[in-house]
């Protein structure tokens, strides 16, 4: 909004210029996905918009993709492995980065800026730069092309989200509170689970959230590490996008982008849940 | 048990995750870049007779019988073709030299022996010439020695660069078979190219959202968050969609007859497709942290300096853009850092003009196999990022990395 008062015809085009802009960027963002949508329900093996489409004949709109996803394992196994290895980082990642949230916001803790930075290394390092040294490493450990290999590092890039948004939570929490449930005779574990953990839920689940899309996104270290047998659905991707590119692949990036709703609702739920409680994240 | 202590101890199991999952690689990352045994650990005997040699001429009579000696027995072990590979990256030339040497001398070695000549330095020294005369010559020996240091610097030489000269000094390689050196260059000027289109369209986005009633402003920053959600490689996609040669934009400029269908425009596979598919990557993270820093500024700013006679363009320039520029630097700074390791997008939408230092990393990494150079050219990367990040630090602190 820019301020009223001064109406020239010279800070009208000004303001016309303006909101034309801001249109145009909003559709920039957001068109090139919405476009995927309509034309995953493609009648033809084609990535444009047939003639039929355009005038929304029925006949020309199908499933076939979506039913095409669920034919042999090429798209089931994929989605299996990102799974498996998502659902595993995110728990090593919730839990190890929630403990180190809780100590990192205690006022007694030492070292704390060098800590934090080094707990914060893995999420800023790019990411080719992380998985070369991550692949050469785990390889002379025997741990390319496994599971374990890709769920650790998986779990280190996905730490660093669960710290920084149980952090925000904890951010001007009032420590004497827990000296005060200590000396009406909580023990620690107790007054964590009664007055703390309450608090820092929304930060836990969003945090876990980032980290676990940031696993089922993952595809450099996939890449470099992942063999056959740790196909992910990025991973099936970009075979799809770079051998041979069918359909399918739309149908798959609509599920992606319904992922993506769903997580990004929730994230801004617990977000304004918080925020009217008195807390703020982010 | 004291707080300091419970505090660290909370702190203490992803410390040491972290150590030893991210730290423990990023530290044998960069000890591979200037620490390589392989060849000194191959050729051990051959090693320590050339440890006196002065570089001119041949070496010792010892050097010859140590190095036919290893090179058979390394050939009968089927283990001297990675170590001819590491030699021949020093010089060329240097692979066929040594497998096609090796052969022969081992069926020399196999005549003498039935022969019963004696196989001292004097006979190898002959025989080795007899096979390649190049072996009477420093090149391939000062070769072999410089392929046997374990603490080397040419690995990094060679990203930036620099190559062999006749006298076994480095110097800079000619202009057209420089590689590394204008690629961080190219890597360099299209993350700035990035982050700046990234600024120019983010910040009118971030001002509308941060001055829309709230409403509005929570749908309009939920069409900034989706694109941040949503999975790269669909996002990659969508731009081929959009933009291959038979894609909807190409297919409507022909539709609407602004193009001929012979005239198609190539937008994809190229330099344009990095760019546009990066800037639609990258957008979110400019706007978001302008978006945290514009909604902090009072609107009683603006409004006093157009009421004190300030045209509203003298009050963006000189009231407003002032007050947003942490914002600037900070959300620049992340969107160049970011844009500066990119490596699936242009992978997938860059064809062969629009390739990064990552990718060619990534190449040294899986196809070509001389990590020692991969490790070099990610040392690097590393290095500039970090310069970055001191910056960043500096200008809004390292810790207060947010996610929107």
């Amino acid at each position: 909004m820019m301020v009223g008062g001064a109406l020239s015809p010279g800070y009208r085009v000004a303001r016309w210029g303006y909101l034309a802009f801001c249109v145009a960027a909003f559709v920039f963002l957001i068109a090139p996905i919405l476009v995927l949508v309509p034309l995953s329900f493609n009648a033809e093996p084609y990535f444009t918009f047939t003639e039929g489409m355009l005038r929304l004949d029925p006949e020309a709109y199908s499933l076939r993709w979506y039913r095409s996803i669920l034919d042999g394992d090429e798209w089931t196994r994929p989605l299996a492995n990102s799974l498996i290895i998502g659902i595993s980082a995110t728990v090593v990642a919730t839990v190890l980065g929630a403990a180190a949230a809780l100590g990192l916001a205690h006022p007694a803790m030492p070292g704390r800026k060098i800590v934090t930075a080094l707990l914060i290394s893995p999420m800023i390092t790019p990411v080719i730069i992380a998985g070369v040294g991550m692949f050469f490493f785990y390889s002379s450990l025997g741990l390319a092309q496994t599971h374990v290999g890709i769920i650790l590092a998986h779990a280190v890039f996905g730490a660093p989200f669960v710290v920084i948004t149980v952090s925000a939570t904890l951010a001007g929490f009032d420590w004497t509170v827990m000296r005060a449930a200590a000396n009406l005779g909580a023990n620690p574990l107790v007054a964590f689970r009664r007055v703390q953990l309450p608090l820092i839920l929304p930060g836990v689940i969003s945090g876990s959230l980032f980290a676990f899309a940031a696993s089922f996104d993952e595809l450099v270290i996939v890449l470099f590490m992942g063999g056959l047998e740790q196909r992910t659905l990025p991973r099936q991707m970009w075979s799809g996008i770079r051998e041979e590119i069918s359909p399918t692949i739309l149908a798959v990036a609509t599920f992606l982008i319904v992922f993506a709703l769903l997580a990004l609702s929730t994230v801004e739920w617990l977000r304004r849940r918080g925020a009217s409680g008195g807390q703020r994240a982010g | 048990m004291g707080p300091r202590l419970r505090a660290a101890g909370l702190a203490l199991p992803l410390v040491a995750f972290v150590s030893v999952t991210f730290l423990g690689p990023m530290v044998n990352l960069l000890t591979k870049s200037f620490y390589d045994p392989e060849v000194a650990d191959a050729l051990p005997e051959t090693m320590a007779a050339l440890r006196d040699w002065d570089g001119q001429g041949t070496p010792s009579d010892e050097a010859f019988a140590a190095t036919a000696r290893e090179f058979v027995a390394a050939r009968t072990e089927r283990t001297l073709g990675r170590t001819a590979n590491r030699v021949n990256r020093v010089a060329s030339g240097m692979r066929s030299t040594i497998m096609g040497g090796s052969r022969e001398m081992a069926e020399a070695a196999a005549v003498a022996e039935d022969a019963g000549v004696e196989m001292g330095g004097a006979f190898w020294r002959e025989t080795m010439i007899g096979i390649d005369s190049r072996w009477g010559g420093p090149e391939p020996w000062r070769a072999l020695r410089a392929a046997g240091q374990r603490l080397t610097a040419r690995h990094y030489l060679k990203a930036l660069d620099f190559e062999r000269g006749p006298d076994g000094g480095y110097q800079r390689a000619p202009e057209a078979w420089r590689i590394y050196v204008p690629l961080f260059w190219r890597t360099f000027l299209v993350s700035l190219g990035v982050t700046l289109l990234c600024l120019v369209i983010g910040y009118p986005v971030a001002h509308m959202i941060a001055n829309s009633p709230p409403k509005r402003a929570n749908v309009l920053l939920l069409l900034v968050l989706l694109p941040f959600w949503t999975s790269l490689l669909v996002r990659t996609t969508s731009w081929i969609v959009l933009l291959q040669n038979q894609g909807i934009v190409n297919d409507f400029l022909v539709a609407i007859g602004l193009i001929g269908d012979d005239g198609r425009i190539a937008m994809i596979y190229n330099m344009t497709g990095t760019f546009v598919a990066m800037t639609h990557v990258l957008l979110p993270f400019l706007v978001l942290p302008l978006y945290s820093v514009m909604r902090a500024i009072p609107p009683a700013y603006m409004n006093a300096a157009v009421s004190l006679g300030a045209t509203p363009f003298q009050a963006l320039r000189r009231v407003y853009w002032p007050q947003t520029l942490p914002g600037v630097g900070a959300g620049c700074l992340l969107t160049f850092i970011l844009a500066i390791g990119y490596y699936i997008t242009p992978a997938l939408v860059g064809g062969q003009s629009g390739q990064l230092i990552s990718n060619m990393i990534a190449y040294h990494v899986q196809t070509s196999l001389n990590w020692g150079l991969a490790a070099a050219l990610a040392a690097l990367l590393l290095g500039g990022v970090t310069l970055l990040y001191v910056v960043y630090d500096r200008l809004v602190g390292i810790d207060r990395i947010g996610l929107g």
